[in-house]
């Protein structure tokens, strides 16, 4: 029976009540360690389309007629179009359509930062549609522009009201501590910058509108397109089979969607509305910039007694104040921990969600702070961990936490050190560095999936959700082979299509895996029961001793073995069909991933360049359902933090608020150059609390701790406290001199004191 | 002198190209080739790489009535055994640098069938992954003969 429920669900960090109906789902969790199909490297399915450029993209997408779009965008950190006349760009050839301020979901007649979209039109051609922008007439009154999160700060100009959260007694356990470690702590706004920029066609056929969008969220597209329109959700058909990345930044539609409806509706033809690689530079979204003031109070055993922080997130015109107090509050067992966080307003490019937002950035403050506690107290850094292990959170039991099994996983890496530094010369400093990482991931209901079978034995699992390049399709093929026992290449996964389809989860807060996973599960459960009843009847067996192995119909004593396509084929055209809901997630428990990595770095004294050598990454995310694909996440992420931490930084001219870094050279991604040997570990133990996979998500834990350890293997290899992201070249020299006069002083001092 | 004649993979295409059109856009609209992908459009990814007589170049900032030489895009490329290595390494993630990816390697191998791991970095460091494959496009262009 239905049963209605009230939970609580997690993306991201956020937390919200919502009701679930929930259909039981009795399956026993199977058995740790490797299955048939569960467990096993699994190629992904769909990389020889893509490898040989056949996935069809939103990129690629040509319909008759469509039209091409072009956004005029704010020119002014911060204005008011005073007055705009679009007819002398609509006199131009080829141009079929335009928008001004309050036409279209996100074209304001305020721009909030420049680069914030004001105007559109559409034309037969591109270049057309540009030609176009030049000739609106526009008129701007400019505003005044905060730039500076401290002044926003001061202004009590926030995105949200400051989050304030404190457990103990700070003050007095800071007081008592034996040893006080204070640091300050920044990092810059990075860009997503997935290959495939964000973008969207939009066709209406009849009254229904189909819109092809390079998302992360095809039912959030739809509801949020839907409402914008004012028509039913299922007049609104989402498709995204294949997309080139997102990040974070494409959980939800943007203007570009709305524009490419609106002007399709005007012109009754389909447009398409994509922003070129300096828009998505410039107004796509980015990880926002922070300063943490942090604090740590600790005895001299080395009990971290107390933990403070000043969290400012420089959030920008929109987006949100994402959880940088988060790892602060749950990575260690302290009693006395105070932090508040700020989301300052001001006049930049908003902010989107990018791999675990606020985390990445907490974490590389209070692990780089951490590190200097050991240094402080002479302590080996991960024996101070471990000596502060936290055994609950915030009071709440952990589903699973297996953080000491990576710490001994990560262990052999750690004790490479004595090696490694031993390479050090007059110039090139070797050093190995950690940081541990905590995280969300453990997704959560609803979601749902179909499955078929058809007569000749071959599955298929309809779900709609989206593979944004994480494997996911891959990885819910492996979960219906191995539940309905036949050979992987029996199934394929049907997915990127809100009319073809049940609901299932966004692509973001590593949830897809853990959410939609299990209701694969049930639904490939579904027609296994039912197929096992045909087969009872059919061969005069009972139930329970029939079972399906590697695509073969099976009885407990031998008897029966029976091709499951000679079984079904009976029923010629007849199919069998199922269907699956994810449940829950258990009660009063904390579902959480965590990790470590430990870095060798080698840093140039003289120049100030930093080399990452070698990553060992140890991470538990319960059950790895596809370890080939589970290493490919592992290393993107890493990869990605690597840049975060060592070349990539928007930045902005802070008198105006116009971005300078608008292109792939002037923004430094890593290349394949820059990539360091790799090694990747997990715990793999199911969650025995949580579904019947026991599975979390993996996109985003990889990507927390890697600054951190980057940066605190420095200080192993130079003694220099980094405390900035990136660590350019400057940054790395500025921290050398401060280490080199520290030292000074220090002997200076000695020699007093005798 | 609007319409170019172009060789592709070994078939010759006569099009209409309006003066400054890119190679590129060119293949991308006009022939249809959308195995071609553009990121950035202003050579500085690599994703839109295609070869002009076997040498890897970037499309979008090549003028489509400069060439002259025959061209070899990612749809000439379908059978070649990179793209197997490519997908059993798992070097392909979102897959949209992936054929810009592949047209590089193929370069490379065709020039030196055995490159040392400096020699592939060095090659494929134009083509910018974002989902960060590249241990395993490293992988695949070693093992690319199986
Ligand atoms: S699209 Fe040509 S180099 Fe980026
Ligand atoms: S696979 Fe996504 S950019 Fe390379």
């Amino acid at each position: 029976m239905a049963r209605l429920i009230r939970t609580e669900k997690e993306v991201e960090g956020r937390f919200e009540e919502l009701w679930l109906v929930v259909e039981e789902d009795p399956l026993q969790q199977w058995p740790a360690g490797p299955q048939s199909v569960v467990g096993r490297p699994a190629v992904r399915q769909d990389a020889p389309e893509r490898a040989r450029g056949e996935a069809r993209y939103t990129a690629d997408i040509q319909l008759p007629g469509m039209l091409h779009t072009a956004v005029l965008r704010s020119p002014h950190a911060h204005a008011r179009v005073k007055r705009i006349d679009l007819a002398p760009a609509l006199a131009l050839p080829g141009v079929r359509g335009a928008l001004g301020p309050g036409e279209a979901q996100g074209l304001d007649e305020e721009a909030g930062f420049a680069g914030a979209p004001v105007a559109a039109v559409a034309a037969d051609t591109f270049a057309q549609a540009r030609a176009a922008l030049a000739a609106i007439d526009v008129e701007w009154e400019q505003l005044e522009v905060v730039l500076d999160p401290d002044d926003a700060i001061a202004r009590k100009q926030f995105t949200s009201d400051p989050v304030e959260y404190a457990r103990g007694g700070f003050e007095q356990a800071l007081a008592e501590a034996d040893v006080v470690v204070e640091g300050t702590y920044r990092t810059a706004v990075v860009l997503h910058n997935s290959m495939e920029t964000h973008q969207a066609v939009c066709d209406w056929v009849g009254d229904t509108l189909n819109v092809y969008i390079s998302t992360q969220y095809i039912w959030g597209v739809r509801d949020a397109v839907a409402e914008a329109l004012g028509i039913p959700g299922d007049k609104v058909r989402v498709v995204c089979e294949f997309m080139g990345g997102g990040f974070g930044a494409k959980n939800d539609p943007g203007e570009y969607t709305f524009i490419a409806a609106e002007l399709a509706k005007r012109t009754r033809r389909p447009v398409h509305c994509a922003l070129t690689r300096r828009e998505e530079n410039t107004a796509a979204g980015n990880r926002n910039a922070t300063i943490q003031k942090l604090t740590v109070g600790a005895r001299s055993d080395g009990t971290i007694v107390a933990l403070g922080g000043e969290f400012t997130n420089a959030v920008g015109w929109s987006g949100w104040s994402a959880g940088t107090d988060g790892p602060m509050q749950m990575l260690y067992a302290c009693d006395n921990v105070r932090t508040i966080r700020y989301g300052a307003k001001i006049n930049t490019p908003p902010m989107k969600a990018f791999r675990a937002p606020g985390f990445v950035e907490g974490t590389f403050g209070l692990e780089c702070l951490i590190d200097e506690l050991a240094a402080k107290l002479d302590m080996d850094p991960l024996e101070l961990r471990r000596k502060n292990y936290a055994s609950a959170n915030d009071g709440k039991p952990y589903s699973s936490k297996n953080l000491m099994q990576c710490y001994e996983l990560a262990q052999k890496h750690w004790d490479r050190r004595d090696e490694v530094r031993a390479r050090s010369d007059d110039t090139w400093k070797h050093g190995v560095g950690m940081a541990s990482q905590i995280w969300y991931g453990g997704g959560g209901p609803p979601s749902y999936a179909w499955t078929r079978v058809t007569s000749d034995g071959r599955v298929s699992v309809i779900t709609a959700m989206q593979d944004i390049g994480t494997g996911t399709r891959t990885a819910m093929a492996q979960i219906a082979a191995e539940e309905l026992g036949v050979p992987l290449d029996r199934v394929e996964v049907v997915l990127g299509d809100s009319a073809r389809g049940p609901y299932a989860t966004l692509s973001a807060g590593s949830s897809t895996t853990p959410s939609v996973g299990p209701a694969v599960r049930a639904a490939a459960a579904d027609v296994k029961r039912q197929i096992i009843e045909i087969a009872a009847q059919r061969h005069d067996l009972e139930e329970r001793v029939i079972d399906i192995k590697d695509g073969m119909v099976v009885s407990a004593d031998g008897n029966l073995s029976q091709p499951l396509e000679e079984l079904v084929g009976l029923l010629e055209d007849a199919q069998i069909l199922g269907k699956g809901a994810r449940g829950p997630n258990p009660t009063g428990m904390s579902v959480l991933t965590f990790g470590v990595q430990v870095v060798e770095v080698a840093v140039d004294v003289e120049t100030g360049e930093v080399r990452v050598e070698r990553v060992a990454a140890a991470h538990d995310v319960g059950r790895i359902i596809n370890p080939l694909g589970a290493r490919s996440q592992v290393e993107g992420g890493i990869i990605q933090g690597i840049g975060h931490t060592l070349s990539e930084q928007r930045l902005m001219d802070m008198e105006t608020g116009r971005i300078l870094t608008t292109s792939l050279d002037a923004y430094r991604m890593p290349t394949i150059a820059d990539v360091p040997e790799i090694v990747c570990e997990f715990v793999d133990e199911p969650d025995e609390h949580l579904t019947s996979l026991g599975s979390k998500g993996l996109g985003e834990p990889p990507i927390i701790p890697i600054s951190a350890a980057i940066a605190n293997a420095i200080r192993d290899a130079t003694g220099a406290d980094v405390h900035e992201l990136p660590i350019t070249r400057e940054e790395m020299l500025r921290a050398l001199r401060e280490a080199d006069e520290k030292a000074r002083e220090r002997q200076r001092e000695s020699i007093g004191a005798r | 002198m609007s319409d170019v004649l172009l060789t592709v993979n070994g078939q010759s295409y006569s099009a209409y190209a309006p003066v400054g059109m890119s190679l590129a856009q060119l293949l991308r609209e006009e022939l249809g080739f959308t195995g071609t992908k553009i990121a950035c459009n202003e050579g500085h990814c690599g994703a839109c790489t295609v070869q002009i007589d076997g040498v890897p170049v970037l499309s979008c900032i090549t003028l489509a009535h400069n060439v002259t030489g025959e061209i070899t895009t990612i749809e000439g490329l379908r059978d070649h055994p990179l793209i197997e290595a490519f997908v059993e390494a798992d070097a392909v993630q979102c897959g949209f640098c992936t054929p810009g990816q592949v047209v590089s390697a193929a370069a490379l191998v065709a020039a030196t069938p055995d490159p040392t791991v400096d020699q592939i970095r060095h090659q494929m460091a134009g083509n910018i992954c974002r989902c960060g494959t590249y241990p395993r496009i490293e992988e695949a262009i070693q093992k690319w003969r199986g």
